[in-house]
């Protein structure tokens, strides 16, 4: 299986008639996510979110995929 | 004063009411002669209704101020008569380009699919708008419009409301049946009738000026996050009629306004972003800071509020002026039928339920973008920046890059006007929808485009083959909606022939009202005097539709 990175984000249980808006909400929650947090809770919150979601995916193959793909850019040329 | 535009200053007319002991009745004021006022007097006028308009100044807005205008206030603006002049002296665009650093990252177009009449966007000095619809308003003889007429008290009451109004030829009191408050953000009215308007203060400055310049810069809109020449903020240019553009300089809570506006504090912006041997001229500078906030309630008893008044929202994706304008195609049809006593007063509380959502929609839309424009705090902007930096390979992330969600109509899904749908349908013209336009040839002559057949009034929408076979119970049923007290006026949709007895006949001759509207033989839908969907079904049912108009007016079904 290979890694998605077409827009993938969606909303069942709305009916919604503009393409951002799952997005959007998605990028809302995550935002509001770490209102009143301090920077080491903030930290904690992103490391325990990437640990839900990469159980959620669980295949490790794919998750490494993720990883050098976070990876490039962020390091060295 | 501008070098490229000239501001007509409007007379102020001494109004018989100063000579006059008695406090005259008129059915409506609209206070405010902004796009949106102008656009309630228009509306209400071209329904026969008189319409006193006061506004306390004498020119158009100064400044470019509201700039873009969306696909759906175009489609009103072409009832109220002005689109054409608005899209003629406009810059119409469909593009937008966003660049993080010096890299395009995203690119967006409002109306990817072909066959609209109206483009997703017109960018148009406001003064300009505000000139046309005067002039449109001043061709409606049942528009009274006084300038140098401030409102400075409002009585309301059960059965009317007085407001005091104040010129330089002195005061005078005025009552009407319905008061419509379009005096923009900081409304006086909202403040004398001790309203609330909650919400919140963004924490940011904007630096806007017009600048004059000849550009052969693709009509597009351009944003750029963190760009070379403004590190660390956000620059927004916007192409506008007469060579002047627009670009709007994000810098932050501290800066000091009164300093930033100065010439020699705005140029030195302008040609870090331009680059040393552009020539420009600067027009017009100001410096902005914006709410988003809305009133619990848009009507209270007979005072009905309006766009800015009702609601502001943050100016990223031009939903101010649009929706003001949404308001009051929602408003109009609703006031008139209440003021004919052909629906109850409570069908004006729609107005509020329906525009309550909308304001919502936009308030939310725009706070989403302000908010990942200008986030607030280290993980809001580490999650911005690593948005952007995804998004120059990954296209997923490019969907999530926010520089504005720009204006579109609310789906009215949940309003209680609505009649569910009974039968199956597929695509978006569900209850509650924005009518989509589309292609058509009018065989009686006239636009050829869908909207403009459904005018100001309730239509019934019924497709066939070949219009020529429509049969006569449906035919005498269509009659007998033009008959009722609320008159539904037919329109048939087919691929050929003529509708027998005169009823308008529109031939589909792209398939696209067919493809946009899900449409077989016998497909009826019921569309609203603002044209969003009020019900559908599959045949002609003359007691379904009977049931679902007293519904749409707010009666009960």
């Amino acid at each position: 299986m290979m890694i998605t990175l077409e827009y993938n984000f969606r909303e069942p249980r709305t009916r919604t008639f503009y393409g951002y808006e799952a997005g959007d909400a998605f990028y809302e929650a995550l935002i509001e996510a770490h209102r009143d947090l301090d920077e080491e809770q903030s930290a904690l919150v992103n490391a325990r979110l990437v640990l839900l979601l990469a159980n959620h995916v669980g295949d490790v193959d794919l998750l490494r995929e993720a990883i050098r793909l976070a990876r490039e850019d962020v390091v060295g040329g | 004063m501008l070098k490229t535009y000239q501001y007509p200053k409007f007379p102020f007319v001494r109004p018989a009411e100063l000579d006059s002991p008695q406090t005259r009745h008129v059915p409506v004021i609209v206070v405010g002669a902004g796009p949106v006022g102008l656009s309630a007097a228009i509306d209400l006028a071209q329904r026969n209704i008189p319409v006193v308009l006061l506004d306390e100044d004498d020119t158009v807005s100064i400044g470019s101020r509201g700039v873009c205008y969306a696909k759906r206030a175009l489609e009103i603006l072409d009832r109220y008569g002005v689109g054409e002049r608005v899209v003629q002296k406009g810059v119409s665009w469909n593009v937008g380009r966003t660049f993080f650093r010096d890299e395009e990252v995203f690119r967006f177009n409002l109306v990817p699919e072909p066959d609209h009449h109206r483009p997703g966007m017109v960018n148009l000095q406001q003064y300009y708008l505000e000139e046309y619809l005067i002039d449109r308003a001043r061709e409606l003889p049942n528009i009274d419009l006084r300038w140098k007429s401030t409102v400075i008290g409002v009585t309301p009451g059960e059965d009317a409301v007085t407001v005091r109004v104040e010129t330089p030829a002195g005061a005078y009191a005025l009552s009407c049946d319905w008061l419509i408050a379009a005096d923009g953000a900081r409304s006086p009215i909202r403040r004398m009738l001790g309203l609330d308007i909650e919400g919140k203060i963004f924490m940011d400055r904007f630096l806007i000026a017009d600048v004059v310049m000849k550009a052969d810069f693709p009509p597009e809109r351009w944003f750029w996050f963190d760009p070379p020449f403004h590190p660390g903020q956000s620059v927004l240019l916007h192409r506008q009629a007469d060579d002047v553009w627009r670009i709007d300089f994000q810098l932050g809570w501290d800066a000091d306004p009164e300093e930033e506006k100065k010439p020699e504090r705005v140029i030195p912006r302008i040609r870090a972003m331009l680059g040393d041997d552009r020539e420009f001229e600067l027009e017009w500078v100001s410096v902005y800071t914006f709410q988003c906030r809305r009133m619990k309630r848009f009507n209270h008893g007979r005072v009905l509020f309006v766009g800015d008044s009702a609601h502001q929202v943050s100016p990223f994706g031009a939903r101010g002026a649009n929706s003001g304008i949404q308001d009051v195609d929602n408003l109009g049809w609703k006031l008139e039928l209440v003021m004919q006593g052909k629906a109850p007063a409570a069908l004006l509380d729609t107005y509020s339920d329906e525009r309550t959502y909308a304001a919502d929609e936009n308030i939310r839309n725009s706070t989403r973008s302000t908010d990942f424009i200008t986030p607030k705090g280290n993980v809001s902007k580490t999650f911005r920046n690593a948005v952007l930096g995804l998004a120059r390979h990954h296209p997923f992330a490019r969907g999530l890059v926010n520089s504005g969600r720009l204006s579109v109509p609310s789906f009215y899904v949940d309003s209680p006007l609505n009649t569910p749908d009974a039968d199956a349908f597929a695509g978006r013209m569900v209850p509650g929808a924005p009518m989509d336009d589309a292609p058509v040839a009018a065989a009686g002559g006239g636009s050829p485009w869908l909207l403009p057949h459904f005018g100001q009034g309730f239509r019934l929408m019924i497709a066939l083959d070949d219009a020529a076979a429509l049969d006569a119970a449906t035919a005498e049923g269509l009659a007998a909606l033009r008959r009722g007290a609320i008159p539904v006026e037919p329109i048939v949709i087919a691929r050929e022939g003529g509708a027998p007895g005169g009823i308008e006949t529109l031939h589909d001759v792209k398939g696209r009202v067919r493809e946009r509207y899900d449409l077989q033989p016998g497909t009826v839908y019921l569309v609203r005097p603002d044209q969003h969907v009020a019900a559908r079904w599959r045949r002609f049912d003359p007691a379904a539709i009977e049931a679902a108009l007293r519904r749409a007016s707010g009666q009960r079904a």
